[in-house]
């Protein structure tokens, strides 16, 4: 499997990080490299293996669906680049 | 005071209990060693404020006969850990100035062990990389050289600058971190020792995440010993890592100098790559060959699915990581770059905040993720992991306590040599760490001889999981036989 210049754009697009036109052919190429090294991958047969869903045999730990954190709003929003009262602020997505 | 950074992480232990040197003596030794080498760019924060106010109250916690583990020993930590109040970067511009409120639980731990912080140190960016190139402070310089050589060489890995700073006396030891060789890589690259631990011995809570199914974080430091007493104070339950595990810490350096008489050491076949150096194959040999001389069972093995770890691991990190960098988006933290909408907004920020390999990998795991691919990459891979888990699973069924190979396929190479053209070369210097990760076991870099040029070269020894004592134990075997590595010359200074 090979992507094209449509493919990276929507790529991108999905990943939310801006690509310029000029930059589209070399992020081909380059990507392109990565998923023909991945490509041996399908000399192995794996019909009936299990996928990995952790490396050792654990149990998720459970608590009490209790609060156990916060009251410290100011801490929360002292990194952001935009706040307001308490608030992140973004651009209007509500008309 | 140069001399007092040439003592090991165990040796300044033992001066500072016998009060043969205070820890504001040993800390100001460093701060002034750091001072000297700026030319590395090991350190993108010195923090000597803090440091000199912990090494004061660990002189008086000394004076009261209250020492705790490590008291009044200097570290670095690597920018991937958040310290409370300290700048942490993950070394992307996406972080920018990003002052954590908390404090990761493994640097909270040395801390309350008594460690004292030097600074922060220079890694790739969101850890993605294998020769501290791709860090928005710049490339770390390895304090070793070609012999006969000025050309500034890589120090490895993602952990380059805590590689760094312990081969070039800049800290007793540091913490790094390892998703597909990140510690073991760079210690073989500067004659340090590296130990990734088994998954969930540390806990991740508190590490920017990269790929939180193979993220673990480890000590760098100059020997076996000093690498166990740190990853002690390191390891241990934390409730608030749900992959964190409930098992007991061992006294790890009460394993250094165990030996391994009567242990059975794989030596696994498919390591044996085509176009592998003779140096590496010598070494190899000579490593084999000092465990048989202590008294292990040397034995070969078979891990068939070997070649395969590399590219699933070319679709499992970036998947995950393309998952845990989606929260850089301009609105909680870190850089914010406007645009006309918020997708805009989202998208400007992320283009102008990451760097190209993290750019790339985020896209590679976007696709492999993406409708209609998940099948034939994500779940593929996933399964391929089930494999290479078996393989090490049947091999330690046979009685083998732990495997040893080379560390990585070469020596360290120069700034800018490779990777540039192709991302995949660059990939290939995991091809030997990477299958640790993949299986969740502990793996330990040794520095074990030099090449023809006199540079360090190591040995890896991969153990069962929760078995990191038998990797101490056969580790300080190799490091007995091998000796210590310190780059020639302080150039730098």
């Amino acid at each position: 499997m090979s992507v094209d210049a449509t493919t990276v754009r929507r790529i991108a697009h999905l990943a939310r990080i801006a690509v310029s036109e000029d930059e589209v052919p070399h992020l081909a190429g380059e990507l392109n490299a990565i998923l023909a090294f991945v490509e041996q991958l399908n000399q192995v047969d794996v019909g009936s293996v299990v996928p990995m869903t952790s490396v050792s045999p654990t149990v998720m730990r459970r608590r009490a669906d209790a609060v156990t954190d916060g009251g410290y709003g100011d801490t929360v929003v002292a990194n952001a680049p935009m706040s307001e009262d308490g608030f992140f602020l973004v651009p209007k997505v509500v008309e | 005071m140069s001399e007092l950074t040439d003592l090991t992480l165990a040796q300044a232990r033992e001066g500072l209990r016998a009060r043969r040197f205070s820890s504001v003596e040993l800390t100001g030794a460093y701060l002034e060693a750091m001072e000297a080498a700026r030319a590395l760019n090991a350190y993108v924060l010195e923090t000597p404020e803090r440091a000199l106010a912990m090494a004061e109250a660990a002189d008086a916690r000394l004076a009261r006969g209250e020492a705790r583990p490590l008291e009044g020993i200097p570290l670095g930590v690597k920018d991937l850990f958040c310290t409370e109040g300290v700048r942490t970067t993950a070394c992307s511009r996406i972080l920018a100035d990003f002052v954590p409120a908390y404090e990761s639980t493994v640097t909270s731990q040395l801390w309350a062990d008594g460690a004292v912080m030097l600074g922060k140190l220079n890694n790739d960016e969101f850890a993605m990389g294998s020769s501290n190139e791709t860090s928005a402070f710049g490339p770390v310089v390895s304090p070793w050289r070609r012999s006969g050589s000025d050309a500034p060489l890589v120090p490895g890995g993602s952990s380059g600058g805590s590689a760094a700073a312990v081969a070039a006396r800049l800290c007793l030891g540091a913490t790094a971190t390892d998703t597909g060789g990140s510690i073991r890589q760079p210690a073989a690259f500067t004659g340090t020792v590296g130990i990734k631990p088994t998954y969930g011995r540390c806990s991740r809570w508190g590490i920017v995440a990269f790929a939180s199914s193979l993220d673990q974080a480890g000590p760098i430091a100059r020997t076996v010993r000093d690498s166990a007493i740190l990853l002690s104070s390191m390891a241990g339950l934390d409730r608030r890592d749900t992959t964190s595990v409930d098992l007991p810490v061992p006294h790890f350096e009460a394993a250094v100098g165990r030996g391994v008489a009567g242990l059975t050491i794989g030596i696994p076949q498919e390591y044996r790559v085509a176009g592998m150096s003779g140096e590496i194959e010598d070494l190899w040999q000579r490593g084999a060959g000092w465990l048989k001389a202590a008294g292990a069972n040397v034995v070969e093995v078979s891990l068939p699915h070997t070649k395969y770890a590399l590219p699933a691991y070319y679709i499992v990190a970036p998947a995950e990581a393309s998952s845990n960098l989606a929260r850089y988006d301009g609105v909680r933290y870190g850089l914010r770059v406007p645009g006309r909408d918020i997708v805009e907004m989202y998208e400007n920020t992320r283009a102008a905040g990451f760097g190209r390999e993290v750019r790339r990998r985020i896209m590679i795991g976007t696709y492999v993720l993406s409708a209609g691919y998940y099948d034939a990459y994500y779940l593929r891979a996933q399964k391929l992991r089930s494999l290479i888990k078996r393989d090490f699973d049947a091999v330690y069924a046979q009685g083998v306590d732990a495997i040893l190979t080379p560390a990585t396929p070469s020596a360290a190479f120069a700034l800018g040599e490779k990777g540039a053209a192709d991302p995949v070369e660059m990939y290939l210097n995991d091809i030997f760490t990477v299958t640790v990760n993949m299986a969740g076991l502990p793996g330990i870099a040794v520095p074990a001889g030099s090449d023809a040029q006199g540079l360090p070269l190591g040995l890896q020894l991969i153990g069962k999981p929760f078995d990191e004592e038998t990797l101490f134990a056969a580790g300080q075997v190799i490091e007995e036989a091998a000796g210590s590595f310190v780059p020639p010359s302080q150039w730098w200074r």
